[in-house]
C-alpha cells in the first residue's frame, strides 16, 4: 500500500473510536475491589492476559476491547508482555490441569498490589465445560479472584467497564 | 569572581534543563503513542497517561529473582543517571556549557554508551533466555551504530573544526546557509537513523511490541519490575527526548540561548519544548507508516547511514 | 654514580637473586620467597624508570659482560616509562603469582625464567645501544618461551602454541637485527645517537623502517603477524600472561615508537601510512576475533591485538599530521599513543589476572561454562569489571581518556586540502569508531556471561574466592585503572614530556587539556556534574527503598514454564551470533552438522550433532601454505642428506674453497 492510498484511508476513516460511556460508579456495590489495592493503580493499568483454557470467544472480545472502537487504552488499561509488568492478571477460560501450574506462576510472578479478573462464564464457574476430564476447576480454585465479569463472550462494554473500575477513570 | 558566577549560572540553567527535560520526557512518550493513536482512528489515552504510569509503577513492590546480583539494582538506576548526564551535556536550552565540561561529543557518546551496557548487563543478569537475546541485540546494534555517529558528526565539526556540541549548533544558527548544504542535509539524515536505532523505535525495533522474538530493547526488561521498571522507562524517554532535542537544535537552531540571561532562557526552553514535540509528532506519524525490519536487515540500514554519514564528509571536503 | 645507574645495576644484582633463590629454595617456601625476589626486582625497575622518566640521567657501562662491545645501559625519558610500566606490572604479576602458582607452574624453571623475563622486559627500554636493545630482546623471547611451555605434559596445546611463538619471535629478532644492520652499515655506529644521522629519505633507510616495522610488529601483535599471540596467551600462566599481553607486547610498540621519533624521525608520507593501515587492519580484525571469541583468555589476547592496533594506528597518525606540518593535532595523537599504552597495560593486567583468578577458583575457561560467579568471587569480578569498562573505553577510565585524545587529534587534524590526509583521517575514525562499538560488545560479553546470572556448570557452581594476593593484586591493578581515568591531565603531562612535546595541561580537577586542540576533559568534574544531576532520583530511589521493600525469594520469569535451567540462558557463543553472521566473510566459520538416523531411516534422527569453528583467518589462508610450502622444500632439501660420508667430505671442501675465493677478492 503506498502512503498517499495510507493518507487517504487514513483520512476517510477520521475517528472510529465510540463516545465513552458514563463511569461505573465506585459505590455501587457491584465491584467489592479493595481500596488499597486499587489505590495505587488509579489511573493507569498494566494488563497481561492469561489464556487458562479458553475457546478463544472471550479473547476476541478482549481485541475488541483494546481495538479502535471501544478503545479502552484511553482509560488508562494497556496490554502487557510480562506479569513483572502488570498489574492486572486477565484470566480467561476454565483452568486445566496443565496449565493450572503456569497461571499461578503468572500471578506469583506480579509485583504487589495486583488484582486478578476472572473474565467470562467459564472462568467464573467452568460454563458449559463442568466436569471434562482436562478441566480442574474455575479460576478462583486456583488463585484469589477480585473481579468477575459474566458473559459467554462478555461484550466488550462490559469489559471496558470493569477495566474502568479499576483505573477510576 | 565575576567567572565563578557566571559558571554557577549556567550551572542553574543547565540543571534547569535537565528539569525541564524529565518533565517532557513521558510526556514525548506520551505525544508519540497519542498521535498514534489518533492516526488509527482511537481517542487514545492524552499525553500525560506515560506520567500516571510512572506514578503507578513508583507504587508497586519490585520483585527481583532469585539468582539475581547487585547488577539487576544498580543498572536501572545508572541508565537514568547517564541520561540525566546526557541531558546536562547536549545543548539545548543554551549552547553555553560549564568550562570544565564542555559538551564534547565523544563525551556525549560515551555516557550514552554507559546506559547502553547499564541495561545490557540487566537484560544478561536476569538468566533468561529473553534476557540474552535482547542483550545480544541490542549490544550489536550499537556496535554497528557507533561509526554512523563519529562519521556525522565529524562531518557536522569540519566546518567548525571542533567537536563541541554548542559551538557546532550556534554556527549553523549564525551560518544558516550550512543548514541547506548538501554536507549538512545528508548528515543530519544520517543522525536520524542512528537516533532510531540508539533509542529503539520503528523501524529497528518496536517498543510496542508483545513478540518476545522480535524484542530488543523490551526483552531486556522482561524481569524489571515496579521503580526498576520506571527507572528504566524514564531513563530510555529521557534518552529518546534529548537526541530529539539534538536534531531538533541541528536543523532549527533558533531560539537557543547563548548567554544566560532573563530573556533569552525562557524562550530558550520554549524554542526547545516546541522543537521536541514537532519532532515527537512527526515520530508518531512516521511510526504508522513503517513496519519493523527483519533483524538481518538491520545491518543494511545501518551501513546505508554510514554510507550517508561518508557522503556528508566528502561533501563538506568539497565545499571547504 | 647516580640513583639511576644504582637502579639498572640493583635490578641485575636482584635478577641474579632471584635466579639462584629460585633454585636453590625447596617447593614449600618456593612461591613465596621467589615470588617476593621477583616482585623486589620489579619494584627496582619501577623505580628506576620513575627516576629516569623524571629526568634522571643516568648511564651503566658493563664492559666485561659482552665479548666484543660493552653492555651500555642509558634510559632515556621515554625508555623511562616503560621501565615503569616494566616494573609496575611487573610487581602485580608476581604479587598474583605467590598466590597463584601452584603444579608445574611452580617449578624452580618456571620461577628462574619469570626472573630472567622481568629482567629483559626492564632492560629492552634501559638499553642504551642496540647491542644491548637485542641482547634484552633475545633474553625476554628465551625466557618468555619457557614460561609458555609451563603446563607441557599435560597439554599438548602448550607445545603447540610455545613452537609457533617460538619462531615468530625468532623470525621479528631477525628482522630487526636485519633492520638495525642495514642502519650500522649506514651510519658506523651502534648508538642511537649515531643512528639517528640517517638520512630518512634515503632507500636504506626505507628498507630498515620496514624491517623494523615487520620485526617490532610481529613482537607487538599486528596482523597478520599476531598468530602467535592467541595460541601463547591463553595457554602460559595467568600471571605470564598479563606480564607478555601488557608489557611484552609494548615493548614492539616501544621500538616503533623510538624507530619513528628518534632513529628516523621525519620519514617519506608512506611511512605513516603503512602504520596506519597495519594498525587499522589491526584493531579491527583483532576486536572482530574477540567478540566471537569464547575462550575467556584467547579473547583478551585478542584484545590485546587490538589495543596494539590503535597504538599503531595513533603513531601512524601523529607521524602523518607532523609531516603535513600540523604540529597540534599530532602531538595530541602522541599523547593519545602514549595514554593508549599506559591504559592499556593497567586494564589488561586485570583482566588477565582476573582471568587466571577464574581458572583456579572454577577450572574453567571457556565463557560457555561459567555464570554465577559475582556471589562466590565478588571481588574479582569487581576488579574485572571496572577492567572491563576500561576496555571498552567508557568513563570514568583510562581508556577513556586515550579514546577522547585520539579522536580530538583525528578530528582538528583535518586538511581538506592535502589528499592522504583527506583519505586517511574519516578511514581512520571509521575504524576507531567500529573498533569501540566492537570492543563494547566484546567486554559486556565477557563479564556479563562469566559473572552474572546463574552457573552454566558444575565448576561454575563450585566457584570459591581466591587467596589473598590474587585479590589485592588484581583490585590493585583495577585502581590503576580508575587513576589514570580520574586524573588524566598530570599523566598526560609526564607523557608528553617523556617524547619530549608539550601538548597536555592539568586543568581544573585533574582533567586533561589538550593544547594543541583546545579541547578540555576533566572526568572528576564529569562526575560531580553527573550526581548532581542524579542527586533527586538517588534520593528517591533510597526512600522508595526503604517504604517499598523488594520480594526476592520468587523465580525468574520463563513464561509459565515449569522447567527453567540455567543451561536456557544465552552463552558467549550465543551472545556473538548476530555477529558472526554479519561478519561471516571476514571470519569464516567452519561449520558441522553430523546426523546420526535412526536405523535405516532416512527421515528419523536419533541425534543432530552441530560443531562450529573460528580458526584466526590469517593463519588458514596464509600461514598453513606457506608452512606446506617450508615443509615440502625441506623434504626435497633432505634428498641432499643421504648420509654418505664422501658427499658430506664434498661439501666441505667445496666451502672451504667458496670461502678461500672470497677472501681473496
Amino acid at each position: 500500500m503506498s502512503l498517499a492510498r495510507l493518507a487517504r484511508l487514513i483520512r476517510a476513516a477520521g475517528r472510529i473510536a465510540e463516545p465513552p460511556p458514563p463511569r461505573p460508579d465506585p459505590d455501587d456495590g457491584l465491584s467489592p475491589l479493595p481500596a488499597e489495592r486499587t489505590a495505587a493503580l488509579r489511573g493507569s493499568v498494566q494488563v497481561r492476559h492469561v489464556d487458562a483454557g479458553s475457546c478463544n470467544g472471550c479473547e476476541i472480545e478482549i481485541a475488541a476491547a483494546f481495538g479502535p472502537v471501544y478503545d479502552v487504552e484511553r482509560y488508562g488499561a494497556r496490554l502487557v508482555a510480562s506479569p513483572r509488568h502488570a498489574d492486572v492478571v486477565l484470566v480467561t477460560g476454565v483452568v486445566t490441569q496443565n496449565m493450572a501450574g503456569p497461571l499461578r506462576m503468572t500471578v506469583a510472578a506480579t509485583p504487589e498490589p495486583r488484582l486478578v479478573i476472572a473474565l467470562g462464564d467459564c472462568a467464573r464457574s467452568c460454563g458449559a465445560l463442568r466436569g471434562g476430564y482436562g478441566v480442574l476447576g474455575p479460576v478462583s480454585d486456583v488463585v484469589p479472584v477480585d473481579l468477575e465479569v459474566p458473559g459467554c463472550p462478555p461484550e466488550p462494554e462490559a469489559i471496558v467497564e470493569a477495566l474502568r473500575r479499576v483505573t477510576g477513570r | 569572581m565575576s567567572d565563578v558566577l557566571a559558571q554557577v549560572v549556567t550551572l542553574l540553567v543547565l540543571l534547569l534543563q535537565v528539569a525541564v527535560m524529565v518533565a517532557l520526557a513521558p510526556v514525548v512518550a506520551g505525544v508519540t503513542r497519542q498521535v498514534r493513536a489518533r492516526v488509527e482512528g482511537r481517542a487514545g489515552a492524552g499525553v500525560l497517561q506515560p506520567w500516571r504510569d510512572l506514578r503507578k509503577l513508583l507504587a508497586k513492590r519490585p520483585v527481583h529473582a532469585t539468582g539475581t546480583s547487585w547488577v539487576t539494582r544498580a543498572a536501572p538506576l545508572l541508565l537514568v543517571c547517564s541520561s540525566l548526564l546526557v541531558a546536562a551535556l547536549v545543548p539545548l536550552v543554551a549552547a553555553d556549557p560549564l568550562s570544565l565540561v564542555p559538551d564534547d561529543l565523544f563525551v556525549v557518546i560515551s555516557v550514552l554508551l554507559l546506559g547502553t551496557v547499564a541495561l545490557a548487563l540487566l537484560g544478561l543478569d536476569a538468566g533468561s533466555a529473553f534476557g540474552g537475546m535482547g542483550s545480544s541485540r541490542h549490544m550489536m546494534i550499537s556496535a554497528l551504530v557507533e561509526p554512523t555517529v563519529l562519521m556525522a558528526v565529524y562531518a557536522l565539526s569540519i566546518p567548525v573544526g571542533s567537536s563541541t556540541l554548542s559551538l557546532i549548533v550556534t554556527d549553523r544558527r549564525d551560518d544558516p546557509a550550512s543548514i541547506a548544504s548538501p554536507a549538512g542535509v545528508l548528515a543530519v539524515v544520517a543522525l536520524v537513523v542512528v537516533v532510531l536505532a540508539e533509542t529503539g523505535r520503528l523501524p529497528v525495533d518496536n517498543p510496542a511490541t508483545h513478540l518476545e522474538l522480535t524484542m530488543v530493547h523490551e526483552a531486556m526488561v522482561l524481569e524489571t519490575s515496579a521503580r526498576d521498571l520506571a527507572w528504566v522507562e524514564l531513563g530510555s524517554w529521557l534518552r529518546l527526548t534529548v537526541l530529539l532535542g539534538l536534531v531538533g537544535n541541528l536543523v532549527v537552531p533558533w531560539g537557543i540561548a547563548t548567554e544566560p540571561t532573563l530573556a533569552s532562557v525562557p524562550l530558550g526552553v520554549l524554542a526547545v519544548v516546541a522543537k521536541i514535540t514537532v519532532l515527537a509528532a512527526v515520530l508518531g506519524v512516521a511510526e504508522v507508516a513503517m513496519a519493523k525490519l527483519r533483524l538481518f536487515r538491520v545491518p543494511e540500514l545501518l551501513a546505508g547511514s554510514f554510507l550517508l554519514a561518508f557522503l556528508a564528509v566528502t561533501a563538506s571536503y568539497l565545499v571547504a | 654514580m647516580t640513583l639511576v645507574a644504582g637502579g639498572l645495576l640493583a635490578q641485575l644484582v636482584l635478577a641474579a637473586l632471584a635466579v639462584v633463590l629460585a633454585v636453590s629454595v625447596p617447593a614449600r617456601r618456593r612461591a613465596l620467597v621467589a615470588g617476593t625476589a621477583c616482585a623486589t626486582l620489579a619494584a627496582a625497575g619501577a623505580v628506576t624508570g620513575a627516576l629516569a622518566l623524571g629526568g634522571g640521567e643516568g648511564e651503566l657501562r658493563l664492559t666485561g659482560a659482552l665479548p666484543l662491545a660493552p653492555l651500555v645501559l642509558a634510559p632515556d625519558r621515554l625508555g623511562g616509562l616503560f621501565l615503569l610500566l616494566a616494573g609496575t606490572v611487573g610487581v602485580l604479576a608476581c604479587l598474583y603469582a605467590i598466590g597463584y602458582v601452584h603444579g608445574p607452574a611452580g617449578s624452580r624453571s618456571q620461577w628462574a625464567a619469570l626472573a630472567v623475563f622481568l629482567l629483559g622486559m626492564q632492560l629492552v627500554p634501559s638499553a642504551g645501544d642496540v647491542v644491548a636493545f637485542l641482547l634484552a630482546w633475545e633474553l625476554m623471547a628465551a625466557a618468555s618461551t619457557v614460561l609458555v611451555l609451563a603446563d607441557q605434559a599435560r597439554n599438548p596445546a602448550a607445545r603447540e602454541a610455545a613452537l609457533w611463538y617460538a619462531v615468530m619471535t625468532h623470525l621479528s629478532l631477525v628482522a630487526i637485527l636485519a633492520g638495525f644492520a642495514v642502519l650500522v652499515g649506514q651510519t658506523g655506529g651502534t648508538g642511537y645517537g649515531v643512528l639517528a644521522n640517517t638520512d630518512p629519505a634515503s632507500g636504506a633507510a626505507g628498507v630498515a623502517f620496514v624491517l623494523l616495522v615487520v620485526g617490532f610488529g610481529a613482537k607487538a601483535g599486528l596482523v597478520p603477524l599476531h598468530v602467535w599471540l592467541p595460541r601463547a596467551h591463553p595457554e602460559a600462566p595467568s600471571h605470564a600472561s598479563a606480564l607478555m599481553s601488557a608489557v611484552m607486547v609494548k615493548m614492539g610498540v616501544y621500538g616503533m615508537l623510538v624507530v619513528g621519533l628518534r632513529l628516523l624521525p621525519g620519514g617519506p608520507t608512506w611511512w605513516a601510512v603503512l602504520l596506519i593501515a597495519l594498525g587499522a587492519g589491526s584493531a579491527l580484525y583483532g576486536i572482530l576475533q574477540a567478540s566471537v571469541a569464547s575462550d575467556v583468555k584467547r579473547l583478551l589476547a585478542y584484545s590485546t591485538s587490538e589495543n596494539v592496533g590503535l597504538m599503531v594506528l595513533a603513531l601512524g597518525v601523529a607521524l602523518l599530521l607532523r609531516g603535513y606540518d600540523v604540529p597540534g593535532p599530532a602531538s595530541t595523537a602522541l599523547i593519545a599513543c602514549l595514554l593508549l599504552v599506559v591504559s592499556h597495560a593497567a586494564f589488561k593486567t586485570t583482566l588477565f589476572l582476573g582471568a587466571g583468578a577464574i581458572l583456579h577458583a572454577t577450572g574453567e575457561r571457556d565463557l560457555d561454562r561459567l555464570g554465577g560467579l559475582v556471589h562466590a568471587m565478588p571481588w574479582t569480578a569487581a576488579a574485572f569489571g571496572v577492567a572491563a569498562l576500561g576496555a571498552a573505553a567508557l568513563p570514568v577510565t583510562g581508556g577513556f581518556a586515550a579514546e577522547w585524545a585520539l579522536l580530538q587529534s583525528l578530528i582538528a587534524g583535518v586538511r581538506p586540502g592535502d589528499r592522504v590526509v583527506a583519505v586517511a583521517v574519516p578511514v581512520a575514525l571509521a575504524v576507531i569508531a567500529l573498533t569501540a562499538g566492537l570492543a563494547l560488545l566484546t567486554f559486556v560479553k565477557a563479564y556479563g556471561i562469566a559473572f552474572l546470572a546463574r552457573p552454566r556448570s558444575e565448576g561454575a557452581a563450585l566457584a570459591h574466592e581466591v587467596p589473598v594476593t590474587m585479590r589485592v593484586a588484581t583490585l590493585a591493578g583495577a585502581v590503576l585503572v580508575v587513576a589514570v581515568g580520574v586524573v588524566p591531565g598530570p599523566i598526560a603531562t609526564v607523557l608528553a614530556r617523556a617524547v619530549g612535546i608539550a601538548g597536555a595541561r592539568p586543568v581544573g580537577l585533574g582533567g586533561l587539556e589538550l593544547g594543541g586542540v583546545g579541547a578540555v576533559l576533566d572526568p572528576v568534574a564529569l562526575s560531580v556534574l553527573g550526581l548532581l544531576v542524579s542527586a533527586p532520583v538517588l534520593v528517591l530511589a533510597a526512600v522508595l527503598a526503604r517504604r517499598r521493600p523488594r520480594v526476592t525469594d520468587v523465580d525468574g520469569w520463563g513464561c509459565g514454564q515449569i522447567r527453567t535451567s540455567p543451561r536456557m540462558q544465552y552463552t558467549a557463543t550465543s551472545y556473538a551470533e548476530p555477529l558472526m553472521r554479519i561478519f561471516d566473510d571476514a571470519l569464516q566459520p567452519t561449520r558441522d552438522v553430523e546426523v546420526t538416523h535412526v536405523g535405516e531411516s532416512r527421515y528419523m534422527a536419533a541425534s543432530v550433532q552441530y560443531r562450529q569453528r573460528v580458526d584466526d583467518v590469517v593463519e588458514v589462508r596464509a600461514y598453513a601454505p606457506l608452512v606446506a610450502g617450508a615443509n615440502r622444500l625441506a623434504d626435497r632439501a633432505r634428498g641432499v642428506q643421504n648420509g654418505s660420508i664422501h658427499r658430506y667430505l664434498g661439501f666441505a671442501f667445496a666451502a672451504l674453497v667458496l670461502v678461500l675465493v672470497v677472501v681473496a677478492l
